[in-house]
């Protein structure tokens, strides 16, 4: 996860400089063709000059229609109180939801919580010395509160394929639409998680509640965090005690219909990736949380005021690095492997653009095939 | 929330459809009003240069910066009148007269070598030396008959770029 923070930055060194640059696959390589480099021959003329038109039509395309906005597009639910007869009983549904089914759920969780905390602060503060003991029972404590916050929203979840077990030099990698994705994993299997550090009563709990479970925070505007992340991954991969490893490589929530690019830093650690893939049913509510238009209490909010949390989990195929494939053609290989699993459509961008400017690496590409195409134009004849 | 498109009556509709001369359907002005909504974050009824450049595929085009002077700020209807150059129906002398306005910096109806030398300049970079830009277009300049010191109209650009086929299309998606 070393290269986390990377846009965020200004590259200090060269060295980061070239990380950079091999953070990013070509992008050339996903553009649809039609690009506007197309391989036009013949001498080079006054109106081949002049015609600027494709490059206008793919910056008018971009305008309509782009394939990162599309990344992060909640898609609100289609209406169906639409006539007299399922007005009532969209009505009564409304009423069933907020007044029976949310203080029902609000008691769940606060009873999930007394439970917790009552148990996890002796247990913290009195195990002292049997710290063996302790995370054992700190580790089943952290997955019964998170089973607590699925019941919370009804969770219907299917696990597919075997369960994760403790052993090291081995990291787990999924996709990423909620911050509910890791709550949804963690009831199953303690993992460790990377994360954004988040604000407010997250924050507080990353902290405290989830360090307990080998969890490693970050911020993605810091660039001595990202040091600092690294070796601490490096140092948790090597445990054979420490819980497994969870990172969400693509490093920001996306809507579950797309993939953006995955950060390599989950696969340059020297592990087996264990791929998980998360596909979650909108038919009740849209999973995604917007962190633009919402804040993480609303977000839980809007779950637990639905029906139900309806989504698959599948654990697939352990993967490892073939010889001869670099971080990156492994984090695609990796990537493919869970769009495909998901049904999720692959984005050439980087997550992160959603708070920096694309690199001008990009516009230099099309700058020299243009002069390329050129100057090569101009010595026929 | 409700949906965003169910706010354009039928009579804004027309209205836009009228300020680009019938160059979008109905429908396809409805998929641009929601793109539009989109676009626009902060919900003032227009979009910024820093809006739309936070679409990366905008972003790292050529000629995005360019364009920008001419999308700063727009609000819906100027809007689709900035794209419908792009639509299928679109005449020629539209296309051609949107190419025109693109090198035409300062609008005076004329463009100079240095306005084409500018367009060359984005489209090309620092991979071509300013000197090496300047000697092919006037090179290409002289054969087709003008010189670097012609001031190129809407009609040498019409004779120009008229007939080469040229292909400037863009489908608006529509659900």
């Amino acid at each position: 996860m070393n290269s986390n923070s990377n846009e965020m930055v200004k590259p200090s060194s060269s060295s980061s400089e070239l990380e950079l640059d091999l953070d990013r696959p070509n992008l050339e390589d996903y553009l649809p063709s039609g690009s506007s480099i197309q391989e036009p021959r013949g001498k080079l003329r006054l109106r081949d000059l002049l015609d600027i038109s494709p490059t206008l039509t793919e910056a008018a395309g971009a305008i309509i229609d782009d394939s990162f906005t599309r990344c992060f597009k909640s898609n609100s639910p289609e209406p169906w109180n639409w006539n007299v007869y399922l007005f009532p009983i969209w009505c009564c549904g409304v009423v069933i939801r907020y007044f029976i089914l949310f203080p029902v759920r609000v008691l769940i969780l606060t009873i999930g919580w007394i439970i917790f905390l009552s148990s996890y602060i002796p247990v913290h503060f009195l195990l002292k010395g049997h710290d063996k003991l302790r995370k054992k029972i700190e580790r089943s404590l952290v997955e019964l509160i998170c089973s607590f916050f699925v019941a919370s929203w009804t969770g219907v979840v299917k696990y597919h394929g075997p369960r994760p077990s403790i052993r090291p030099k081995q990291v787990f990698v999924a996709n990423h639409t909620s911050m509910i994705d890791f709550i949804i994993l963690e009831q199953m299997t303690a993992f460790a998680v990377i994360m954004q550090k988040h604000p407010g009563w997250v924050g507080l709990l990353q902290s405290t509640i989830l360090e307990s479970v080998g969890c490693i925070w970050f911020n993605r505007s810091e660039a001595k965090d990202r040091e600092i992340v690294a070796k601490k991954l490096r140092d948790h991969v090597q445990g054979a005690e420490n819980n497994p490893l969870l990172i969400f490589p693509e490093g920001t929530c996306v809507n579950n219909h797309y993939t953006v690019m995955f950060k390599k830093g989950a696969f340059e650690l020297g592990c087996t990736v264990c791929p998980v893939a998360i596909k979650y049913n909108k038919i009740f509510v849209d999973a995604f949380w917007n962190s633009r238009k919402q804040s993480f209490t609303m977000h839980l909010l809007q779950l637990m005021t639905s029906w139900a949390v309806v989504c698959d989990v599948w654990y697939l195929e352990p993967q490892n690095i073939k010889p001869g494939e670099t971080a990156i053609e492994f984090a695609e290989r990796v990537r493919d492997i869970i769009s495909v699993r998901a049904g999720l459509k692959k984005v050439p961008w980087d997550g992160y653009l959603k708070y920096s400017r694309p690199s001008p690496k990009h516009r230099e590409q099309k700058q020299q095939s243009f002069s390329e195409s050129m100057l090569r134009r101009l010595e026929e004849k | 929330m409700g949906n965003t498109s169910s706010m354009l009556t039928q009579y804004d509709i027309e209205e836009v459809q009228e300020h680009c001369n019938h160059t979008f359907s109905q429908q396809e002005i409805v998929s641009l009003y929601q793109r539009f909504c989109q676009l626009d974050r902060n919900g003032g009824g227009f979009i910024s240069a820093e809006e739309f450049l936070s679409v990366p595929e905008f972003a790292v085009n050529p000629l995005s910066q360019r364009l920008l002077r001419m999308l700063d700020g727009l609000n819906f209807k100027e809007f689709v009148a900035f794209l419908s150059a792009f639509s299928p129906r679109a005449t020629l002398q539209q296309k051609v007269e949107f190419i025109f306005k693109v090198y035409d910096s300062d609008g005076n109806g004329k463009v100079t070598f240095s306005d084409m030398l500018e367009v060359l300049r984005d489209l090309s970079g620092q991979f071509i030396s300013e000197q090496q830009r300047e000697q092919v277009l006037t090179h290409v300049l002289e054969e087709a008959g003008y010189t670097k010191n012609s001031l190129l109209g809407l009609s040498d650009f019409m004779k120009i770029l008229g007939n080469n086929g040229l292909k400037m299309e863009v489908e608006v998606p529509v659900d």
